[in-house]
């Protein structure tokens, strides 16, 4: 059984390993992505780790013009807008990720509640290496 | 009126000041916080002497990283002259210095203070607009700034959320931002004291000076339709639909309640006070309200005794313009999917019946985010003596207002009633 500690270190250690895991409350059966370290359903105190199948549908999302340091590295400006998103999991938790394989500069091609499916981006080189969570629309 | 809650001891304003808020290329932190308090010494009314204040809260949020200078409670007592007295800062992202009000009441309401200086800073300016959007995002949850969020994706994000769930749309947005700047034409301490009207105006009058196409914009919407004049930020939040960068301090001075009379025979009671703090935009089960608002509302609701409807003016935390149509729901001024209506009907107008951000709100006064909290006070605090000259509300018998803050993407909330008696 994985025996990591319920936090962000193990939850992007997990990205990095191309997983999506959560944690779930053995008692009540609550899940969490990323995980907590507490039940707050009901303060049980025993978790286990689940992976989530990766799939989900877009809540709400934006297309971001003018983006922090990080994305304007990879090359994002005022005319190469990215996206960015909620999405919630077929089990049931959200969270918010880079929405790829849309377009930033054409907002109204996005449509709420389209299917997507869990990706990751790797960034930077072997011991500074960043991945980042993202989803892209199932039927691409 | 008398709620369920109360506090140990009745609080009092007794005097509120503020800078201009703008952008200011030579005027630091130390420089504004002085300015807003040389205003505020002027408006109490039976005067006060600095060395009786007993306390200084401030709020900030940016400075330890725009200015590379931490510790400012220390900084600005001694700037004062009210060094040994205690100084402490508070933290609340963009709510900082409603957290640093809230902690001056309890210190009056306590019993332990009878004199508090209560009030915000912010630099922001000197720093690039890529610079500030990263500064700003540490407000916002971890996962959000990873997945690429910046505050007004954030915003952007709920917009969609709010319009898919209750049928609004950028229109609807748009009667915010004109709203906004017609109230800050009337205000000369806001950032941009100009109508929308106005700005067509002078860039038509400058195309026709260097004999460039002149803009063939109808009305206002259709020149916040043009992409040219209107840029998109983070869509669906465009450029006029997003608060400034600014520079700017405010503060008020609270004091016992019995003592008030001392200052001035015209204060202004705080009857309701409350707070609340929110989850990340992930854990959120609905992402068209704020559950940090609704608490503090709450809270401020069973102090004062009063409810919604009681409250006859209020400035509320315009961020974003989608943010100030939810705020209105969330303080329960108008129902959930009702807030875009009231703004369209024009019932939020300086001369509707529940008139909201007289000053021109963050987007048009500005945002110094630390100054922002308390400067909603100052404006609550002119309107309700009758002081707000130009903009000054029209409405019989004013006696209620009210101000609510938020911090990050909805991490804390404020909301705070104040009675003129």
């Amino acid at each position: 059984m994985e025996k990591r500690p319920f936090n962000d270190v193990s939850y992007e250690q997990f990205l990095n390993e191309e997983k999506l895991m959560g944690s779930k409350c053995q008692k009540c059966g609550a899940l969490f992505v990323p995980p907590r370290p507490i039940c707050i359903k009901c303060y049980a105190n025993e978790m286990e780790w689940i992976e989530t199948k990766g799939n989900g549908k877009l809540v709400a999302f934006t297309c971001i013009a003018i983006g922090p340091p990080f994305m304007i590295k990879e090359g994002y400006d005022r005319t190469h807008p990215y996206v960015s998103g909620v999405v919630e999991l077929e089990e049931g938790a959200r969270v918010v990720a880079r929405i790829e394989g849309v377009d930033g500069s054409k907002p109204e091609s996005i449509k709420i509640g389209i299917p997507l499916r869990v990706e990751f981006l790797h960034r930077g080189k072997a011991n500074n290496l960043t991945t980042f969570l993202a989803f892209k629309p199932l039927d691409l | 009126m008398q709620g369920r809650r109360k506090l140990g001891r009745g609080v009092a304003l007794v005097g509120a000041g503020m800078s201009k808020f703008d952008v200011f290329r030579d005027k630091d932190s130390k420089h504004l916080f002085a300015e807003a308090f040389k205003e505020m010494l002027l408006t109490v009314d039976k005067g006060i002497d600095p060395r009786d204040i007993d306390a200084l809260y401030l709020g900030n949020f940016t400075n330890d990283f725009f200015v590379h200078q931490g510790h400012w409670g220390p900084i600005m007592s001694d700037l004062l002259g009210i060094t040994p007295k205690p100084a402490t800062r508070t933290e609340g992202a963009c709510a900082s210095s409603a957290l640093a009000f809230r902690e001056g009441v309890f210190a009056i309401a306590s019993g332990f203070y009878d004199v508090v200086l209560v009030g915000g800073v912010e630099e922001m300016s000197k720093r690039s607009t890529e610079e500030v959007t990263d500064g700003l995002a540490m407000a916002a949850s971890p996962y959000e700034a990873t997945a690429g969020f910046t505050f007004p994706g954030v915003f952007g994000a709920t917009a969609t959320a709010y319009f898919v769930k209750y049928g609004a749309n950028r229109e609807h947005l748009m009667n915010v931002t004109i709203k906004s700047h017609n109230n800050a034409r009337l205000n000369p301490k806001a950032q941009f004291n100009v109508s929308i009207r106005d700005i067509m105006n002078s860039r038509i009058e400058r195309a026709k000076s260097k004999r460039q196409t002149i803009p063939a914009w109808r009305d206002e919407k259709e020149f916040l339709r043009d992409p040219k004049a209107n840029p998109v930020v983070a869509w669906p939040m465009y450029l006029y639909d997003c608060c400034p960068i600014s520079d700017g301090a405010s503060c008020v001075l609270l004091v016992g309640e019995e003592i008030a009379k001392k200052f001035t025979d015209d204060p202004l009671y705080v009857v309701g006070i409350g707070q609340g703090s929110g989850k990340g935009l992930h854990a959120k089960e609905d992402l068209t309200y704020f559950e940090a608002t609704r608490h503090a509302a709450q809270e401020a609701y069973e102090l004062s005794g009063f409810k919604p409807e009681d409250v006859q003016i209020a400035e509320v935390h315009d961020c974003f313009s989608i943010a100030e149509i939810i705020h209105l729901e969330d303080l329960g001024f108008f129902k959930p999917g009702e807030g875009y209506k009231a703004v369209e009907e024009g019932l939020t107008r300086l001369d509707g019946p529940k008139p909201i951000n007289t000053s021109g709100g963050l987007k048009c006064k500005g945002h110094p985010v630390g100054a922002t909290g308390t400067g909603q006070l100052v404006e609550i605090w002119k309107q309700l003596r009758g002081e707000a000259g130009k903009r000054q509300v029209p409405i019989k018998d004013l006696r209620i207002g009210a101000t609510h803050s938020l911090g990050g993407t909805g991490g804390t909330c404020t909301f705070t009633i104040l009675e003129r008696r």
